[in-house]
């Protein structure tokens, strides 16, 4: 079948705002996916609530609506647009789970419009357990002995044939969530209610685990006429048992002899067509490392995170040829870009290995549980291309950016063999590091696999890291020496530490002896054919395929993975610098290792070089590429971090240099600096010990904010109240020496401006106004664009001031500033020179692409020649709400508690004509139903009771009762509010926390006991909140902010 | 070890097979792009005479297995590959691939830029190579690279005398045997068929008399117009039986029915090419292994018709008669390595063979 000229407009479904489970890759594929409905003359409309993404720009689809992603949305859009098809298989499972309940519906068929890239029927057959279950078994291919239950006592029946280890996986969730293994009963009834609950439709399937089997996914492409390839296939490093989400994975497969490989093709090509998918298609089998056996785990019927990471893995844009093919193209038909020469209907061959390693975000959650199983808990991943496993293995490793940059663990340098073997039982996300240890100080590679059930192919490459850890030791660097460590993927920085010389030294001798990298290609097709596309990898070989052209370039280095504090804001701003590069005639070269990301597509720069963000890795690009300079304030905390390092190899950095960064971290110069410019910032010291630290709180007063200097996304920072909370924040939080800073904590409205400068003039494009009050991170922060209650004075301020610290910083660039305003002053709380991650949104909301605009500036062109007049941008006429989305449910044992320290994964936008319009929206499209009736348990700080009682009484007014405990209960019951009293926890079968767990509470309101401490019934209830799925605010601004969505929403209701 | 190619280029690596008994090793020098399936390349017959780069960097992880021989005895000359595995794992493996070289006498070259070879076989064209130690000179490989290469590997590798392979009550098949891979063989016994594996130069008379009921053409090394006695042979054959040919079968079967057959720049090696069928407008992904090509031009004015075409380079895949009930692909149905995709083809042939 040819391309079907009916469809004419399109509609496509994004996948909303970042959670765990569904991330940046989705941006990918949206973004690739409508530009070539685009090439194909389709006109195409877009929802997603997420502002963040590059999907959503102006120049992107025809039409974009920032609206909450729900049916009655979508239904809106469609009257409003009238298009003949919609592509729902490019937003993750948020999309196609409102297609399906758009299709169970009817209501494409009574409207006419084809549902593009999948049916219906395919939807519930590879979605619905029960249904896929049967299908296999129609087509014959085995799966695991299961069973759907609906449940405890059919679940507890089904164990009893088995046994245990159960897997439990719900149905229809994102990345499992409420999933997990069971060895036991009490563990099996704990999973069984969270993953009932998790499921929309209360399903979940209890399964025998097949923990230990090899783990093989296969990425497919199908067309109408019933074309199949695999574009990749993939071999999970940790066997079954490890969410894939949550798995190192390599590609191609390493480990499958040719019959493996073929048999489970033939299976997952079985199994595509026998769903009719016209489109991307992932299984995922699990094979018996012992013989032939295997079972088919699961299929995704659209493009997904595997799909992302097999199109950067091979070149293959599953996407766009997906996209052509929900138009009704067939893949003969479709060049394959790559090439240019050849067609799209073929498969793949690689040349070199990919090791994927996930991203977790435990450094942010110290106290999560961190044992890895069926629920993923990884908020990105990293990808490295190399041509033996131990180079890409180390290179994924330093692309990681968690300070090990090599196999190294200091935590396991204590332990002896049977303490290392008990920590990699643990199986938690260092188990690689662990490993690494335990294979240096004799454990046998047997052992390992015995006790993890890793391949030993993989357990023996690792070994071999650690032999030429110990020639390092032993021998001299003679040249075939450190060629073998530089093949083998070591960096200078991990030989001179191992040697324990400069690293100045290793380089030296690596330059004498002429040992550097080249660039190879990912072509798609081994060096079959000619391809024109320029994305690199390095190893150490002899020929480089990567010629510099003869223009200017500009590197742009990229931000890595997505992790908490660093998301996918910073890959937008990474784009729009390379467009803004190539709209200057000049030649934009990305630097990057994130697989899910618009960045590192093919098509994006000039050169893409997938590699680590690590100097070393960078520094051999800029000999190579000779560029006129680096930049590197969009790619975050990674990109500032190399600055110094790039300078003080005479690399020119273009609009953040090392000086001006240090002056904003420094705090003596920072101080200095703004005292100088006489402008105001809460009172602040530094500390490097705890002696210190308590001498200089007696003279600040408390309550304090403390921090570690340069870090991300507030990570570790804490607001201590007394002295004995800031001696646990020493004795647990602050690393050794490391400094401290102290500011008073000033509880006010918080704003944030992010404002361009060309080094002689400041364009602000807008201001944000943050509506939970100091003392919470921005990032977790509901922000309203234009400001809402600052008053004139103070924004005036905000703009003077933001004026003269750019200009006297003489940065060139973007810059953003956060500010506390009490009693109608403003004082500075931070300032970051680079690109922030509210870039993006306030690009959306006030139509300036400022990542563009500064890029521009850094490039010479100023502010006037670019047509911007200096000063605040007039506000937009509508109001627009940035919520933070969180992934709370995905994270056993993390305190959901709002602080300094950032937790948010995502963010989403609501936009309208006023603000409790807007702020409805918001709520909804962050995945907050705004409930207009029901039950809230009411746990209150004392010091908040008074000022809550008229919150109460609006949440009364619009149709909520009251849920809480004696004391509160009197309180509430005094001003007249219908509450029923609940026994504190533990003090009755029927406490607060079975009320959540029974699911009579509909939303939470919790201030107390904002402590680390786990035991703290603060901690309980938020927890239990979050394991049930229960809004839970711990913010009376937001429970503020909430109420506002509410009554719109019943006034909406009456009208 | 180092290897010369015919362009002056030098490759420095380590020998990890067999040592090279003489002082240079000269050989035709070809690429495959196959991830998978290292034993079932190198053992193919078709590789006669030939070094093989495997464009795979990590060659040998799963070892070497008694179920993947495709011939007993590999006939290439050399290996070529940028890492070859000494710890391989795998549950059916039953030596390494190191074992498995040095047993077989091929010495395999490893820690070069692969790479850059196939580019420079791409680009230049599939070309002469000479292997040699260290220590011998580069003009003596120079020297070697004069010399001509061997010719008619064919009747090397083809079976020597009549080989049965008894299904009782089943239709019989001639397998004509040019380099046959295993797998072609076992499909047919796997379908129930009784097989006869005959030597590459079996008369028609001698064909006539085990009265068989199909004819396979195996695949096999070399240039076919080498077979230019048994071109007759087929174009008997083709009258009497339902004829199936594969690889070297369907050149063969080409020049049997006057079509010609010419040199292709670097072959097609791998498991990834796309195969047009025509009538049906489906693409199949296929296994290849194939340096000369049947011309699409000289098929124009014969008894045949040209049934598929490869999407890479709109090369001739699949041959018809027009008139007897004979076909021919130019690739790999059999697979081993490389996808199945096409192993429905055996059925049709089985079908027609039935029906006859």
């Amino acid at each position: 079948m040819a391309l079907d000229k009916t469809i004419k407009k399109v509609l496509v479904i994004g996948s909303g705002p970042i959670v765990i489970g569904q991330a940046a890759e989705f941006d990918y594929s949206g973004t690739q996916a409508i530009e070539s409905l685009k090439e194909e003359g389709v006109e195409v409309v877009l929802i997603n609530s997420n502002p963040a993404t590059i999907m959503t720009d102006p120049e992107v689809a025809d039409k974009v609506y920032m609206e909450p992603l729900e049916a009655e949305f979508i239904k809106k859009i469609i009257f409003k647009e009238r298009p003949d098809g919609v592509l729902p298989t490019m937003g993750g499972q948020t999309a196609l789970n409102l297609a399906l309940e758009l299709a169970r519906e009817g209501f494409f068929e009574k409207e006419g419009i084809k549902l593009l890239g999948v049916n219906l029927k395919t939807i519930e057959d590879a979605e619905d357990r029960e249904l896929f279950k049967q299908l296999m078994a129609k087509i014959g291919e085995p799966t695991p002995e299961s069973k759907s239950v609906e449940c405890l006592e059919d679940a507890l029946k089904f164990v009893e044939t088995t046994g245990y280890p159960i897997i439990v996986r719900p149905a229809f969730t994102l990345g499992g969530t409420g999933g997990g293994i069971a060895s036991n009963e009490e563990e099996f009834k704990t999973i069984i209610g969270s993953a009932l609950k998790n499921s929309p439709i209360n399903q979940c399937l209890v399964e025998k685990s097949l923990a230990g089997f090899k783990e093989i996914e296969y990425e497919i492409v199908r067309d109408s006429k019933d074309n199949c390839i695999v574009v990749c296939n993939m071999e999970n490093l940790d066997p079954v048992g490890i969410h894939t989400g949550d798995s190192i994975v390599v590609a191609p497969s390493q480990t499958l002899n040719d019959r493996e490989y073929q048999m489970l093709r033939d299976a997952s090509l079985k199994i595509v067509r026998s769903l009719a998918i016209e489109g991307g298609c992932n299984v995922q089998i699990a094979l018996d490392p012992k013989s032939q056996n295997y079972y088919i785990i699961e299929v995704n019927p659209r493009v997904s995170r595997s799909s992302a990471l097999a199109s950067k893995a091979t070149g293959y844009p599953i996407a766009k040829v997906a996209a052509k093919i929900a138009l009704g193209k067939t893949m003969d038909e479709i060049t394959n870009p790559i090439t240019g020469s050849t067609c799209a209907c073929f498969e793949p061959s690689l040349d070199y290995i990919v090791v994927k390693i996930p991203r977790w975000p435990f450094d942010k959650f110290q106290k999560a549980q961190r044992r890895l199983g069926t629920q993923m808990m990884a908020t990105g991943e990293t990808m490295a291309i190399g041509t033996n496993f131990e180079e890409a293995l180390l290179k994924a490793v330093r692309s990681l950016e968690i300070k090990r940059p090599h196999l190294w663990i200091t935590e396991a340098h204590d332990f002896n063999k049977s303490e290392l073997k008990a920590k990699i039982n643990e199986q938690d996300d260092d188990r690689i590091f662990y490993i690494a240890h335990a294979l240096r100080i004799g454990v046998t590679t047997h052992e390992l696999h015995e006790l993890t059930k890793i391949d030993l192919w993989f357990l023996e490459k690792i070994k071999n890291i650690i032999s030429l850890e110990e020639r390092v030791k032993s021998e001299d660097l003679h040249p075939e020496l450190l060629h073998e460590l530089k093949r083998r993927g070591f960096s200078d920085y991990a030989i001179s530490t191992l040697k324990d010389v400069d690293i100045e030294f290793v380089e030296r001798k690596r330059k004498e002896h002429n040992i550097k990298p080249v660039y190879k290609m990912v072509d798609t097709c081994a060096a079959e054919f000619t391809s024109q596309t320029p994305y690199f990898y390095s190893t150490y070989a002899d020929e480089n395929e990567s010629i510099p052209s003869s223009k200017d370039s500009i590197i742009v280095l990229g931000s890595g993975p997505i992790r908490i504090g660093q998301g996918i804001e910073f890959d937008c701003a990474t784009v729009h610098a390379v467009k803004a590069i190539q709209e200057m005639g000049m030649d934009a070269i990305v630097i990057n290792n994130n697989p899910e990301t618009v960045s590192t597509d093919y098509d994006v720069s000039d050169r893409l070089y997938f590699e680590p963000l690590h100097l070393e890795d960078v520094m051999n690009i800029v000999e190579l590429e000779k560029p006129i300079g680096v930049i590197a304030q969009f790619g975050g905390q990674t990109a500032i971090n190399l600055v110094q390092g790039l300078e003080a190899k005479g690399v020119k950095v273009l609009g953040a240099a090392h000086e001006i960064v240090d002056t904003c971290e420094n705090r003596q110069s920072w101080e200095k600096f703004l005292t100088n410019l006489k402008i105001a910032q809460p009172l602040g010291l530094t500390a490097t010990s705890l002696i210190q630290a308590k001498e200089k709180a007696k003279e600040l007063g408390y309550p304090l904010m403390l921090r570690p200097s340069y870090v991300i996304g507030g990570q570790a920072m804490q607001i201590v109240y007394d002295q004995d909370e800031l001696q646990s924040y020493f004795s647990e939080i602050a690393e050794s020496n490391s400094e401290i800073l102290m500011d008073r904590y000033m509880i006010g409205v918080e704003a944030e401006v992010d404002a361009i400068c060309d080094g002689k003039e400041v364009f602000i494009p807008g201001i944000l106004e943050h509506i939970e009050r100091a003392g919470i991170h921005s990032g977790d922060s509901f922000a309203v664009y234009p400001p809402q209650t600052i008053s004139e004075k103070a924004l005036n301020q905000m703009v003077e001031i933001t004026t003269k610290i750019a200009k006297n910083l003489g940065h060139i660039g973007m810059i953003n500033i956060q500010f506390v305003i009490k009693k109608n002053e403003v004082y500075v709380i931070e300032v970051n020179p680079r690109a922030s991650r509210t870039a993006p949104f306030l690009s959306k909301v006030t139509s300036e692409p400022l990542a563009k605009i500064a890029t521009k500036a850094i490039l010479g062109i100023s502010l006037s020649e670019q047509g911007l007049t200096p000063g605040l941008k007039e506000p937009s006429p509508y109001v627009s709400v940035k919520a933070p989305v969180f992934s709370f449910a995905k994270l056993k044992a993390v305190d959901t508690a709002l602080g300094p320290e950032m937790k948010s994964t995502g963010e989403a936008i609501g936009r309208d004509i006023d603000m409790k319009r807007a702020l409805e929206k918001a709520f909804r499209s962050a995945g907050i139903n705004v409930p207009t009736c029901g039950t809230i348990l009411v746990t209150l700080a004392d010091k908040h009771k008074t000022e809550t009682i008229p919150l109460l009484q609006r949440f009364h007014e619009c149709g909520f009762n009251f849920l809480a405990t004696e004391g509160t209960a009197k309180e509430l019951s005094l001003h007249g509010l219908p509450v029923r009293t609940v026994a504190k926890i533990g003090q009755s079968d029927t406490d607060l926390l079975s009320e959540i767990k029974k699911g009579q509470v509909d939303l939470i309101l919790n201030t107390i006991t904002k402590g680390k401490n786990v035991e703290s019934d603060g901690f309980k209830i938020r927890r239990a909140a979050a394991d049930n799925g229960t809004i839970c605010l711990t913010s009376l601004d937001t429970a503020n902010a909430l109420v506002q969505a509410i009554e719109m929403r019943v006034l909406k209701a009456l009208e | 070890m180092k290897l010369m190619l015919e362009n002056g280029e030098i490759f420095h690596g380590k020998n990890f097979g067999a040592k090279i008994k003489e002082q240079t090793l000269l050989s035709e020098l070809v690429f495959n792009t196959a991830m998978t399936g290292y034993q079932e390349v190198i053992t193919d017959p078709s590789y006669c005479d030939q070094s093989i780069v495997m464009t795979y960097p990590m060659i040998g992880n799963y070892g070497i297995s008694n179920d993947d021989y495709e011939s007993l005895v590999p006939s290439c000359k050399a290996v070529v590959a940028k890492e070859f595995c000494e710890t391989p794992s795998h549950w059916n493996s039953g030596s390494s691939i190191k074992d498995f070289f040095l047993s077989h006498n091929i010495p395999a070259l490893m820690g070069v830029d692969t790479r850059k070879i196939v580019r420079i076989l791409r680009e230049q064209g599939s070309m002469k190579a000479v292997f040699a130690e260290d220590n011998v000179s580069d003009t003596v490989l120079a020297d070697a690279l004069k010399e001509q290469l061997a010719t008619n590997q064919i009747r090397r590798v083809s079976i020597k005398s009549p080989t049965h392979f008894p299904n009782r009550g089943a239709k019989r098949i001639v397998l004509l045997d040019f380099g046959y891979k295993k797998n072609i063989l076992n499909l047919l016994i796997e379908k129930e068929m009784d097989v006869i594996v005959v030597p590459w130069n079996t008369t028609i008379e001698e064909i006539n008399n085990y009265k068989p009921d199909g004819v396979v053409l195996s695949n096999g090394p070399g240039d076919p117009k080498d077979l230019h006695e048994v071109v007759p042979t087929v174009r008997q054959m083709q009258e009497l039986y339902p004829m199936f040919s594969i690889c070297m079968g369907h050149q063969v079967f080409a020049l049997a029915n006057s079509c010609d057959t010419h040199k292709l720049k670097f072959g097609h090696r791998g498991v990834n090419h796309p195969v047009k069928d025509l009538a049906s407008g489906k693409v199949f992904i296929t296994s290849q292994n194939h340096s000369y090509s049947v011309d699409p031009n000289s098929v124009e004015g014969t008894q045949l018709e040209i049934s598929q075409v490869s999407l890479n380079d709109n090369t001739v895949e699949g041959l018809k008669h027009k008139q007897y009930p004979a076909f021919s692909v130019q690739y790999h149905p059999e697979a081993s390595p490389g996808p199945s995709d096409t192993m429905f083809l055996f059925d049709n042939f089985i079908h027609t063979v039935k029906g006859a």
